[in-house]
């Protein structure tokens, strides 16, 4: 296939991404985990695929109801004793976080994984005001010491190797014997654990996301495998919650039927070491929980979603199973996505999130292979949607030339669906070949349509606070 | 406008709804009053020794230890045992449950302390308020009872469950949850439990003990 390379930086970023070798080296713990994992614990549940409507449908009605479920939830959660802030945007979110930090004189701020604190650039925010935010979760820590955004939405350190995290350790943990032996995967995490298990006695407030809202109850649940979300909103006296208006569910019955999708698609257990589940401030006859409790509930351009094709991106439980089985993840790592939401996912909520004149081009990354939406637990068209986008994109005439060219010949095998389906099978073989022994590839046939012809952000080339300021003075929601 | 008043009217525009209409406000008090089980798996729906069999292969495939005592007098002896087979001291903290503090521990050599945890405790024993056999998941309440910092804090963590508390799924679990704490109500944290702490965040290995506890070791008393 002819190569027309239109933007000299994503011809970098994707030939920096496919030469480098420790990146290399690190997706191929991706491509081999997690696929395998997933699918021998599917295929040890009968219910499995069931389930997964059943969790698509709780979600659709879910958001189809979504301003009386809140209402509902909202009522909860102040009737236990918590409080409910408001958040139309990322602004907003991290000015109700702040407010709170700075009325309780907190210095230090642990926190559990959360996409939506990454979503919001909390943790620049809390350090602008002279608080120490410690993530708490490994790969999240690992990442927050190289000053990194996640590459992954739940494997945030994926790209890296040991000897890259090892490195690290030894550059910030002065404090520790130079000498000591870390070639061990298990000495980095026994070293993670004894610095960070000081961070949570001391913290003064905990953040923490949350994977569901219920509102039957005003609880809020959080899944980890470390016990770092769950130590981080038992210890502090104050714990606040930052989630988006998607993440409730009507009653406990829902969100176990989740559950049951949810760990068994993002990390092929049968369920997630700790599933905690969180309702208002300690009782008080208690003697542990923190003594406030606060939920942030942010929208950020999500209700704008509803009603709209993309309302079906809305039923995300971000588990990420479709970055896990998509070739071109696992070619050039969540980083060369941009913004903090890599893979198919990312590629349909950053266009609706940051705006489709920032993140209009990342649907093309895509080889339609359809892998993402095979796996998706709720059922997300993703590749529909990412079509969706492209022909947005194409209306708005944002796509240089050459991308129209290239859109002319996707459209070409679209309009002849055997011929596409042919296309994209055969590519997928030679996708799957390529890759199998050499565990990387060199080059991305098929949709050599993809390195072809689109245009990347640069990944490394502004931090993660330039590339928030440049997308609000661009005026993004 | 506020935050929130502009959110629901967001909401609402995009939904074509008022937010007043009888008939979606039907719907959605009905669902939270019936709170519909959905798919149940088959899985759990076993009784007797085939539920607890369900539950120890479970629970032993996530990593977790279980051992099986005759009767709650029991428990202090295969406690001192683990602990003795673990190389651990023989000091344990626990909370105030009534369980807990009927059995006799007298009889063994445990230094007992009562109280949460203040992140110095090695060894912790709570007693948990149910056991999901589909998972091999235990459940625990907080309270003064069972401190959530015992089921995270300590290196070691024992939890007491008794064989009449497994359950075949987390329905079932729920609905006993409701008999005792009150529809719409929640004790403030419930954690689920499946194995101990682990991380797999460097190279995809999976290491144990990443945050929380390094062993899990359930005690199942029957009887
Ligand atoms: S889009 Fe589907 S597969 Fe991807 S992270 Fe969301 S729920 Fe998981």
């Amino acid at each position: 296939m002819t190569v027309h390379v239109t933007s000299p930086k994503f011809k970098d970023n994707a030939h920096r991404a496919l030469q480098d070798e420790q990146l290399q080296k690190a997706m191929g713990n991706v491509r081999q985990g997690f696929i395998d994992r997933r699918a021998a614990v599917a295929a040890k549940l009968p219910e499995f695929e069931a389930l997964r409507d059943s969790a698509r449908d709780i979600k659709n009605h879910t958001l189809q109801h979504l301003d009386l479920y809140l209402e509902q939830y909202e009522r909860r959660v102040t009737a236990a004793g918590g409080h409910v802030h408001w958040a139309r945007t990322a602004d907003e979110a991290r000015r109700a976080i702040l407010d709170i930090c700075k009325r309780v004189g907190a210095r230090t701020v642990t926190k559990g994984k959360s996409m939506i604190s990454e979503e919001i650039g909390l943790n620049a925010a809390l350090e602008a005001a002279n608080i120490r935010p410690v993530e708490t979760d490994l790969g999240e820590y690992i990442i927050q010491l190289r000053g990194e955004i996640p590459s992954h939405i739940i494997a945030p350190a994926v790209h890296l190797n040991a000897t890259q995290v090892e490195s690290d350790f030894r550059r910030v943990h002065t404090h520790l014997d130079p000498q000591r032996d870390l070639s061990q995967p298990v000495q980095l995490l026994t070293e993670a654990r004894g610095v960070l298990r000081d961070r949570f006695l001391a913290a003064d407030v905990g953040i923490t996301g949350a994977n569901f809202l219920i509102a039957e109850t005003g609880t809020s649940v959080i899944v980890t495998n470390e016990g770092n979300g769950d130590l981080t909103q038992t210890m502090p006296k104050v714990h606040i919650v930052i989630a988006s208006i998607e993440k409730v569910v009507p009653t406990l019955e829902d969100v176990s039927q989740i559950l049951r999708v949810l760990a068994r698609s993002a990390t092929g257990q049968e369920m997630s070491v700790y599933t905690t589940f969180s309702t208002g401030p300690r009782r008080p006859e208690d003697v542990d929980g923190p003594e406030e409790y606060h939920v942030v509930i942010l929208d950020n351009g999500r209700s704008s979603m509803l009603g709209t094709t993309f309302q079906d991106m809305l039923r995300c439980i971000r588990c990420g199973a479709c970055m896990n089985h998509c070739p071109v993840y696992h070619a050039v790592g969540g980083h060369a996505y941009g913004w903090v939401y890599p893979g198919p996912m990312g590629a349909v909520l950053s266009p609706s999130l940051i705006g489709v004149d920032k993140a209009g081009h990342l649907p093309n990354a895509s080889t339609f292979c359809g892998r993402c939406e095979s796996v998706c637990p709720v059922r997300i068209p993703l590749p529909k949607l990412m079509r969706h986008w492209r022909e947005r994109e194409f209306e708005r005439h944002l796509q240089p030339a050459t991308f129209r060219s290239g859109l002319g010949f996707w459209a070409y095998f679209a309009k002849r669906p055997r011929l596409y389906r042919l296309a994209t099978s055969v590519a997928m073989r030679g996708l799957a070949w390529l890759g199998r022994d050499k565990g990387r590839f060199k080059t991305l046939p098929l949709a050599g349509g993809w390195t072809d012809f689109r245009d990347f952000p640069a990944p490394q080339g502004a931090t993660f606070q330039d590339q928030w300021k440049s997308r609000r003075a661009g005026g993004a929601k | 406008m506020s935050a929130r008043d502009e959110i629901f009217a967001n909401l609402r525009r995009s939904l074509g709804v008022k937010g007043s209409e009888a008939p979606r406000r039907h719907v959605v008090q009905e669902r939270l009053e019936s709170a519909p089980k959905g798919l149940v798996p088959q899985r759990g729906q076993l009784i007797g020794e085939g539920l607890i069999e369900l539950f120890k292969t479970q629970a032993e495939a996530a990593m977790a230890s279980v051992v099986e005592v005759d009767g709650p007098m029991a428990v202090p002896e295969a406690v001192a045992e683990y602990l003795r087979a673990s190389n651990l001291p023989a000091r344990i903290k626990m909370g105030d449950d009534l369980r807990l503090a009927a059995m006799p521990w007298g009889e063994t050599a445990l230094e007992i302390s009562k109280g949460r945890s203040d992140g110095q405790d090695l060894v912790a024993v709570n007693h948990a308020f149910a056991g999901v056999a589909e998972t091999g998941t235990l459940t625990m309440t907080s309270g003064p009872e069972n401190p959530s910092t015992l089921n995270l804090l300590p290196d070691y963590a024992i939890v007491v469950l008794s064989a009449k508390d497994v359950v075949g799924d987390y329905e079932t679990m729920w609905a006993r949850l409701r008999d005792e704490y009150g529809k719409g109500q929640m004790p403030r944290t419930v954690n689920w439990i499946t194995g101990p702490s682990r991380s797999a965040d460097i190279e995809q290995t999976l290491l144990l003990g990443a945050h929380g506890p390094r062993s899990l070791h359930i005690v199942l008393v029957n009887g």
